[in-house]
């Protein structure tokens, strides 16, 4: 009898988490039918040197070579990034060109830039969209703002989904105004608790807040039905995808979207013991959130965008006491259930690598951006494999021959053990198309092992 | 006494900062004088972040502890302060762009270090800061952006500084997250700061102070 998922060992779970990356399914849950035997080649081998790359127990075939763009597909097949938000067919297009033209070993997918309309119809105030803040040339932006106040954590800690729904939207989507008078799910007790807590859903304000929901339910609907067409029309090319999902660092959860930089930062002196507490809340949920996104998209890989721990952002006493302790709790939780955290460290991160290094061997993927990257080698890079370092300002402004002097460098010590994947260091819209090709090329072509 | 202000201030603390601000105060003491002790504060808060023993949410604290000796002063205040500022400097993030957090912590310095910082926010086309500098007679332009399409919107402005024949009487500094010496080639701009206290030295050595 096969072993229950429950009796599995994060290593077994870790190496079942592959096998179903491995064997991709398509949207009915049957077997993907590949385009040619090729196709499948090509994906099994993808996967396979990622998979030896990330286990660090053998070295891999090739080292794996991947991009990640924002919005730079958009832009370099001409089409606007207001366009790609609204335009489905043009998003597809554009991010298709981008893959099959520069050809790396993973899809990032054309699920970033997101569905315009839904964000529209929801008011959302978080981001400046394209037409909405910002010029509709220009990338989504984030407007950081306090959208929980400081005397609120008491309200967050007991109850998290309820303080989401009927204070953090409201101010977060204007058309969502009047889920502010919602009752809470769980006073929906006895034939008593229903009359009584049924209320609020008839009064216009709630009824326009879920006619809002229903409509921007269906937009980012039709929404996914593009993104996930093209994701499995490529991975039938050969082409698995970069992530199955993303969670977040309990410090950057409240940081970037409840508090607020300067917020947090107060916080941090003011009432330090709720913004552990807090921390500690959001914790299993940001672990079931990785969880879950791999096992639905039968993916191990779950991106975490790193933030406010970065160099600067705060002392090491604090990253210590505040980034550090969640965030690791966070990767565990993940590891215990055969999912790779994929942290990107964006900025500088040098002070905090011994600190980062206290994770187990063989189970991360970390995307560092412009740390000096000999020293995470030295350090991340003895437990966790590393992608990234190719600078953004090289792949804008430099030349091809540049880049290919740059890359072979990272494979000769980075690289030399295995471990290490060539990837631009950070997210970026614009490149010469040039230089990535010199990216991708010269690493199929050098980054052998022997 | 006054030295308390000064090193409670510098030491980050809120409770007996504002403790004390309120007893001087209440004694009668003149107004002017406890600002100039807070700012006193800041500079040594200033300080302890150019030697990297604070960091920013230490500057953050230490402004937001300002603002409420700010509060609580202002209105006792019967005279404007003096202005001892050393050199205009025109701030901001550059068109296309929105990010401010490495903006604000720039200004933040170039403030407690005597420079007049005029803020202009995010998002701001190639006019307006010809427009402000003509206005202000700035000497200092900084230029902040987060974007690799920032690196296009601040060539674009130092060549609308250009055009407007101003280039000759401003200094240009830029930076931003992946800001580096090929970005300034490629903008044409004087300097680039890596982080705010390069922002800080730049400005001193081009107003020639110490």
């Amino acid at each position: 009898m096969e072993k229950q998922w429950v009796d599995m060992s994060p290593e077994e779970k870790q190496e079942e988490m592959f096998n179903q990356w491995l064997s991709p399914r398509d949207p009915e849950g049957n077997d993907l039918k590949f385009q040619s035997p090729g196709a499948q080649k090509d994906y099994i081998e993808r996967v396979t040197i990622i998979k030896d790359a990330i286990q660090m127990k053998k070295l891999p075939a090739r080292v794996p070579v991947i991009i990640s763009p924002s919005f730079f597909p958009c832009y370099y097949a001409g089409v606007t990034p207001q366009e790609a938000m609204y335009d489905y067919d043009k998003l597809n297009m554009a991010f298709r060109k981008f893959l099959l033209d520069f050809q790396p070993d993973t899809n990032i997918g054309s699920i970033g830039p997101g569905p315009g309309r839904a964000f529209e119809i929801l008011d959302y105030k978080l981001y400046s969209w394209p037409g909405h803040g910002v010029p509709p040339d220009s990338p989504y932006q984030c407007n950081e703002g306090e959208y929980m106040m400081a005397d609120e954590y008491d309200a967050l800690i007991e109850d998290p989904s309820n303080f989401f729904i009927t204070t953090y939207f409201p101010r977060v989507f204007g058309a969502l105004e009047g889920l502010k008078m919602l009752p809470a799910a769980t006073g929906i007790l006895e034939i008593f608790g229903v009359a009584a807590n049924f209320i609020p859903f008839g009064l216009p304000p709630v009824q326009a807040a879920f006619k809002a929901l229903m409509e921007a339910g269906s937009e980012a609907l039709k929404w996914i039905g593009a993104v996930g067409a093209l994701g499995n029309e490529t991975m039938a090319l050969g082409f698995p995808g970069t992530f199955g999902g993303f969670t977040k660092a309990p410090f950057d959860v409240l940081g970037d979207t409840l508090r607020g930089t300067r917020g947090i930062m107060l916080d941090m002196y003011r009432q330090p013991d709720k913004l552990l507490e807090a921390m500690d809340r959001l914790t299993p949920i940001m672990i079931k959130m990785g969880v879950s996104a791999a096992r639905m998209n039968r993916h191990p890989l779950i991106f975490m965008p790193l933030h406010k721990g970065a160099d600067g952002f705060m002392s090491d006493e604090q990253f210590k006491k505040f980034y550090w302790p969640t965030f690791r709790e966070v990767m565990i939780g993940l590891i215990n259930e055969g999912v790779i955290p994929f942290p990107a460290a964006e900025g500088h991160w040098n002070s905090r690598l011994e600190v980062l290094k206290d994770i187990p061997r063989g189970k991360t993927l970390w995307m560092i951006d412009q740390s000096d990257m000999l020293e995470v080698k030295k350090t991340l890079g003895t437990v966790a494999c590393l992608a990234g370092n190719v600078p953004s300002d090289m792949l804008k402004l430099g030349e091809p021959e540049q880049v290919k002097d740059y890359v072979k460098n990272l494979i000769d010590t980075v690289g030399k053990d295995g471990g290490y994947i060539v990837c631009n260091g950070a997210f970026f819209d614009e490149a010469k198309p040039e230089n990535l090709r010199a990216m991708v090329d010269f690493t199929r072509e050098y980054g052998i092992y022997e | 006494m006054n030295k308390d202000l000064v090193s409670t201030i510098a030491d980050l603390n809120e409770q007996e900062a504002l403790k004390i601000v309120k007893d001087r105060l209440s004694a009668g003491e003149d107004p002017l004088k406890i600002m100039e002790d807070a700012r006193k504060g800041l500079e040594i808060v200033g300080e302890r972040f150019a030697s990297s023993e604070y960091f920013i949410p230490d500057l953050v604290y230490s402004g937001e502890i300002m603002k409420l000796i700010t509060e609580l002063v202002k209105p006792q205040l019967t005279r404007e302060e003096e202005t001892r500022k050393s050199g205009k400097i025109v701030f901001g993030t550059v068109r296309g762009d929105i990010h401010d957090i490495g903006k604000n912590i720039v200004t933040f310095m170039l403030d407690v270090n005597g420079f007049e910082v005029i803020d202009l926010g995010v998002d701001v086309p190639e006019q307006k800061f010809v427009d402000k500098i003509k206005e202000s007679g700035a000497s200092i332009v900084g230029l902040s952006g987060f974007l690799t399409l920032a690196f296009d919107s601040m060539k674009q402005t130092i060549r609308a500084i250009e055009d407007a024949g101003l280039r000759d009487s401003v200094k240009v500094m830029i930076g931003g997250g992946q800001i580096s010496e090929e970005i300034r080639k490629y903008t044409g701009a004087d300097a680039y700061g890596k982080d705010a206290m390069a922002g800080v030295t730049l400005a001193k050595k081009w107003t020639g102070v110490n």
